[in-house]
């Protein structure tokens, strides 16, 4: 586990320009790479000259720019399956991870109102299982679901200390429980959730599986099939792409069950006036015309992180976000949210300064450059149990120095003595 | 942008201060919510039995400094006040805290509320200003609502 060298710092550095911006005369510090990473010049550039030179429409017409569209197109979702162990055809592409887990949850919805097909419809009194840790994108959605269909939420508890254990989530199950619902990582506590446990316990239950993997995308490996679940969500703007676009992946055999959502164009094989059929997964899923550009940007994007490597990016990362925690951990009157023992985490860390409301914590930071985040993070149950409002939140990305934790932990240490704490 | 020119001293001591704080049961309280940081006010505005003059602002709420400094400057400042006067005070303020920094509020009629002009130069910080005085101007209508 080691950071990376200076010159490799550099190097990465120089490949993203927004980091030569200065911040109330700063220059940045950016530590909200969980909330979106920001992007190399190298993605942006060929998103920009694919946007010049070869935009025209995916999958219609016989001229060669369409056909030439179509090609890029089905070659970026061959790549982003292959960084995430996927096949293309499990890949289905959304606006992002928040209309990923909707997507299900609306054919929930509608298989729910027909009563088929029988995987996908719940009935009242059947159970979704979700956790403390959860965004409100991994819950709201399935609130709807349960205000539809008259079926329970049931939440597993996380300890005092921020950690999920598969027997929290065994706890509320029962031979009701038809969906699991969990993030891979918290993005408050940045502890990695013991997801592969919890699935088997899902799948042996019979019920689907969703792994919310925002917050693991682009800081490990992401091996969809790893975690044993149906399906698995993320969005690119957290993996150094494109905003506007993330993914579905879901096993073939439940993108071949789960009923279609949003219908139209360029889903259809046959269509008469009272009734079409349809084309498999992903294109089933895809109506309209596609994110054609974005999923160049993403692929492109992904193809940088390839060439730093994954592994030396998780690692980097995972020493300096350790380095980060202790300095934060070390700031008298400073709670962290989550512990760091016994658990593996990302570089990322939530907190928050006794007498000092987070609003000001981060209007202070930014006053020094830097750049965190500030507020319930999404998730106002988990800070609710955990027993504040809001925390402050820095994490890190490929991108991230010691010099930016330095900086960061110093200027934290003051916050209190600004606002008359100290 | 500079930090002190949002923090003002008397905005950090009102945030201790808290004028006003501290609701009574009965009257009608207005509660806001700001949904991107989670904070929470309720307010409830007092007036005269014959309903022309703000008698007391009693609030309760956590936010951060700028929302209770805000609450707790409007209680200094505007108890007193006739209703119509308030209502103009409000739009002034409401029109200053718009202004991404182009109208600063005079000391002449604003008094240590002035000390918030600073924030209209942080967007981001507007609605914690504003907070308070949503919440005046709900309380206001239902009380003289029920007046009628
Ligand atoms: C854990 C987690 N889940 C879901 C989301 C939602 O992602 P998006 O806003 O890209 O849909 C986020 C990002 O904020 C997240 O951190």
């Amino acid at each position: 586990m080691s950071q990376f060298t200076p010159e490799q710092s550099a190097a990465i550095r120089a490949e993203f320009p927004q980091l030569s911006e200065t911040v109330s005369g700063h220059p940045l510090v950016y530590l909200d790479t969980a909330a979106t990473s920001l992007r190399p010049r190298i993605a942006v550039d060929l998103e920009s000259e694919f946007a010049l030179r070869h935009t025209a429409a995916v999958n219609r017409g016989a001229h060669s720019l369409a056909a030439e569209a179509t090609e890029a197109y089905d070659d970026a979702r061959a790549s982003i399956a292959a960084f995430v162990g996927a096949r293309p055809n499990q890949l289905v592409f959304t606006s992002n991870a928040t209309e990923s887990i909707n997507l299900v949850a609306l054919a929930v919805q509608l298989a729910s109102a027909v009563g088929s097909p029988a995987r996908f419809a719940l009935a009242a009194g059947d159970e979704i299982v979700v956790t403390e840790a959860e965004h409100h994108a991994n819950l709201i959605p399935w609130q709807e679901v349960a205000r539809q269909t008259g079926a329970v939420i049931r939440v597993a508890a996380v300890t005092d200390s921020g950690e999920l254990t598969a027997e929290a989530v065994q706890s509320v199950m029962s031979d009701r429980t038809r969906i699991v619902a969990v993030s891979s990582v918290s993005n408050v506590l940045g502890i990695t959730n013991p997801v592969r446990a919890i699935a088997d316990l899902g799948r042996a239950a019979g019920a689907i599986v969703v792994v919310d993997a925002c917050q693991s995308a682009a800081h490990g490996r992401l091996d969809v099939n790893s975690y044993g679940a149906d399906f698995v969500v993320f969005s690119a703007h957290k993996m150094y792409g494109p905003t506007g676009i993330g993914a579905l992946w879901g096993t073939t055999e439940i993108l071949a069950e789960m009923p279609v959502v949003l219908t139209g164009g360029a889903m259809i094989t046959r269509v008469d006036f009272d009734s079409s059929d349809y084309l498999p997964a992903p294109a089933k899923f895809e109506p309209g015309t596609p994110r054609l550009t974005q999923a160049i940007g993403w692929a492109e994007s992904l193809r940088y992180v390839e060439s730093i490597g994954v592994d030396a990016i998780a690692a980097h990362e995972e020493a300096l976000g350790a380095d980060m925690f202790a300095g934060v951990v070390d700031i008298p009157n400073v709670r962290i949210l989550g512990t760091d023992h016994g658990v593996h985490r990302v570089g990322l860390v939530s907190f928050t300064v006794e007498g000092v409301h987070p609003h000001d914590v981060g209007q202070y930071l930014d006053s020094r450059g830097i750049a965190a985040r500030v507020g319930h993070h999404c998730a106002q149950p988990l800070h609710k149990r955990l027993g504040v409002d809001s925390s402050t939140r820095f994490s890190l990305g490929m991108y991230s120095t010691s010099d930016d934790v330095a900086l960061a932990v110093a200027a934290l240490a003051d916050v209190r003595e600004y606002f008359g704490e100290g | 942008m500079e930090l002190d020119d949002l923090y003002q001293q008397i905005i950090l001591d009102h945030n201790k201060r808290r004028a006003g704080y501290g609701l009574q049961p009965g009257g009608f309280p207005s509660h806001q919510y700001n949904p991107t940081c989670g904070d929470e006010l309720t307010l409830t505005v007092r007036l005269s039995d014959d309903g022309s003059t703000i008698r007391a602002f009693e609030w309760e709420g956590k936010g951060c400094s700028i929302s209770q400094a805000s609450a707790s400057l409007m209680t200094s400042e505007a108890t007193g006040m006739s209703v119509a006067e308030f209502e103009r005070f409000a739009e002034g303020f409401r029109d200053a805290m718009r202004s991404r920094g182009t109208i600063a509020l005079s000391e002449e009629d604003y008094g240590d509320l002035a000390a918030l002009s600073g924030v209209s130069k942080f967007v981001a910080r507007v609605k914690c200003a504003m907070l308070a005085w949503v919440a005046a101007e709900d309380s206001l209508i239902l009380t003289r609502e029920s007046l009628n």
